[in-house]
């Protein structure tokens, strides 16, 4: 008995470490990546420019954009992607440690102001304007978004010829899935009945709403529009003309110190990106692997060339 | 003291009764992974472990097996699970998560407690005449259930707390008041629903506890009282 143990407890100890060494290479070799990249520019302009990004591949690759944006103009940058979620890192803007992050308009709208009534993409950025902290600047928001809207199959929309929301509205024994949190908000079943008048049923599906809709277990899903399942999954996306959903257009915040030195730039990029190529960009990540340098380089000599 | 009183409020406010989930519902669904998923994992452990106990072989394979299963993380194991096996089967996908975490700790109390028993308890029945299987179920089983049982409480412990990842995958139970309170930033629910699970947890302690006590065979609670009572004999005032 002991000699198994003693020849089974190594092996373990062994496989632990190297999962630790691996996981500790993983995230070193990321900071030297990106230390590495400020390293062979001239800074003919004074300051650096930190550049954040959320920890989520999505934005992270919007930030890699920016940073590959103001680095071709001659700026020095740094990068200090993956912060996490925006209790972690709206502290680090406002306080000046971070220079420039990628955010989206409606759902940081909400952070700073709770009852925000604004919708619609231009509404929702005025609103940002008056509510963020002086410290900081909204640049152009860009007509890329990466909000919350209602899927169905393509199938389900052929069947029952809808296009939009307000098509769903008649049709009986809907289900609508989506994160628990839904049915608390405005645009969540409440909204859908009051707004365009569809009765639903909710069924709170969390992480499993996608298949749970190709599996036809429910019949429209909250999904972020800028989600690749979308694409991989043949999902059509309702249009919204009413405004249900807060508008969360892709939008540069950047500290008032660097706001005007770095926004020609930057509102380039913000004008030349289209939401179906933000998805595009998330399939390559998640679909195809493609490094976020990559996608983003490609996107630059596409766009900005 | 305030946020707690909020999530006493949020916890007995007549909302809670309605809506998608009503709390009540939530309790229940919560109860019947957590007992679903112990009563599975008691099936297979149980047997395994007066098997282990009883002929003294395997333990060391059984605790690296059930140590290997239980240290995977239960949220990344219900994930992978319903990513395998299916959307339509992601109750199981839970279960089995539950059911792993739950089998070492059951499995730990059915050996060792047999495993406890003085080994002259056993040969005396064996110089009695008694056949092996006499002295699992006349021995073995009833000296070992009371370490038996407080490896199933411990299991109960360990998933009614963890259960509440079952709202990740859309399977309700008081994950779901969590997940909720989290995205909607609201705090008094969030601590609402935590302290519901903690009093749920407490409570299947204590009953557990009082199991553990009741199932104490008499002999061995006569044998134990006498011991205490000659300890104790001094302090004892004299009966007429």
């Amino acid at each position: 008995m002991s000699i198994t143990r003693t020849r089974i407890l190594p092996a373990v100890g062994l496989a632990a470490v190297a999962v630790f060494a691996l996981s500790a290479c993983g995230s070193s070799d990321s900071l030297e990546g990106s230390g590495s990249n400020n390293g062979g520019n001239s800074g003919e302009k004074s300051s650096t420019i930190v550049v954040g990004s959320q920890d989520y591949y999505s934005n992270e690759i919007v930030a890699e954009i920016y940073a590959q944006a103001l680095e071709k103009a001659d700026f020095t940058v740094e990068r200090n992607f993956a912060i996490g979620q925006r209790d972690a890192y709206v502290p680090s803007l406002e306080d000046g440690s971070v220079d420039l992050f990628p955010e989206y308009t409606g759902n940081l709208l909400q952070y700073f102001d709770k009852d925000a009534k604004a919708t619609t993409p231009d509404d929702v950025y005025a609103e940002l304007e008056k509510a963020l902290p002086d410290n900081l600047k909204a640049l152009d928001y860009s007509p890329a978004t990466d909000q919350d809207s209602y899927n169905v199959t393509a199938d389900f929309a052929k069947e029952n010829n809808v296009s939009e929301i307000g098509d769903l509205a008649g049709i009986s024994d809907l289900t609508l899935g989506g994160a628990p949190e839904l049915e608390k908000r405005p645009y969540g079943p409440a909204g859908l009945k009051s707004v365009y008048g569809v009765d639903v049923k909710f069924e709170a599906t969390a992480n499993t709403t996608v298949d749970e809709l190709v599996a036809g277990n429910i019949q429209v899903a909250n999904v972020y529009s800028a989600d690749p399942l979308i694409k991989t999954k043949d999902l059509v996306t309702l249009k919204d003309p009413k405004g249900l959903f807060l508008a969360s257009n892709v939008v540069p915040i950047a500290s008032s110190d660097v706001a005007d030195e770095i926004s020609d730039v930057i509102n380039k990029v913000s004008a030349a990106m289209s939401p179906e190529e933000l998805v595009a960009m998330n399939v390559e990540s998640t679909v195809d692997q493609r490094s976020t340098e990559d996608i983003a380089k490609d996107w630059i000599a596409d766009n900005l060339g | 003291m305030n946020v707690f009183l909020d999530a006493f409020a949020w916890i007995f406010s007549p909302d809670r009764t309605t809506g998608y989930l009503p709390l009540w519902e939530a309790i229940l669904q919560h109860l019947g992974f957590t007992f679903g998923s112990v009563a599975i994992a008691a099936a297979i452990a149980v047997p395994a472990g007066w098997a282990i106990g009883h002929t003294g072989k395997g333990r060391e394979i059984a605790v690296f097996l059930s140590g290997a299963a239980r240290s995977l993380p239960s949220l990344g194991l219900v994930v992978l699970l319903y990513l395998v096996i299916g959307v339509n089967f992601k109750e199981q996908a839970a279960v089995v998560a539950f059911v792993l975490l739950a089998i070492p700790s059951i499995l730990a109390g059915a050996y060792a407690g047999i495993e406890a028993i003085n080994r002259s308890t056993i040969d005396a029945g064996r110089a009695v005449g008694m056949t092996p299987s006499q002295v699992l179920w006349k021995i073995e089983v009833p000296l070992g259930l009371p370490l038996l049982i407080g490896g199933i409480r411990s299991a109960v412990l360990q998933v009614v707390a963890t259960v509440t990842i079952a709202a990740y995958v859309g399977l309700g139970g008081l994950g779901f008041a969590l997940i909720q309170g989290i995205q909607t930033r609201d705090s008094s629910q969030i601590l609402g629903a935590s302290i519901v699970v903690v009093v749920l947890a407490l409570a299947l302690d204590a009953v557990f506890a009082l199991i553990q006590r009741i199932v104490v065979p008499r002999g061995v609670v006569s044998q134990n009282t006498a011991r205490a009572g000659r300890r104790n004999r001094r302090a004892l005032v004299p009966r007429t």
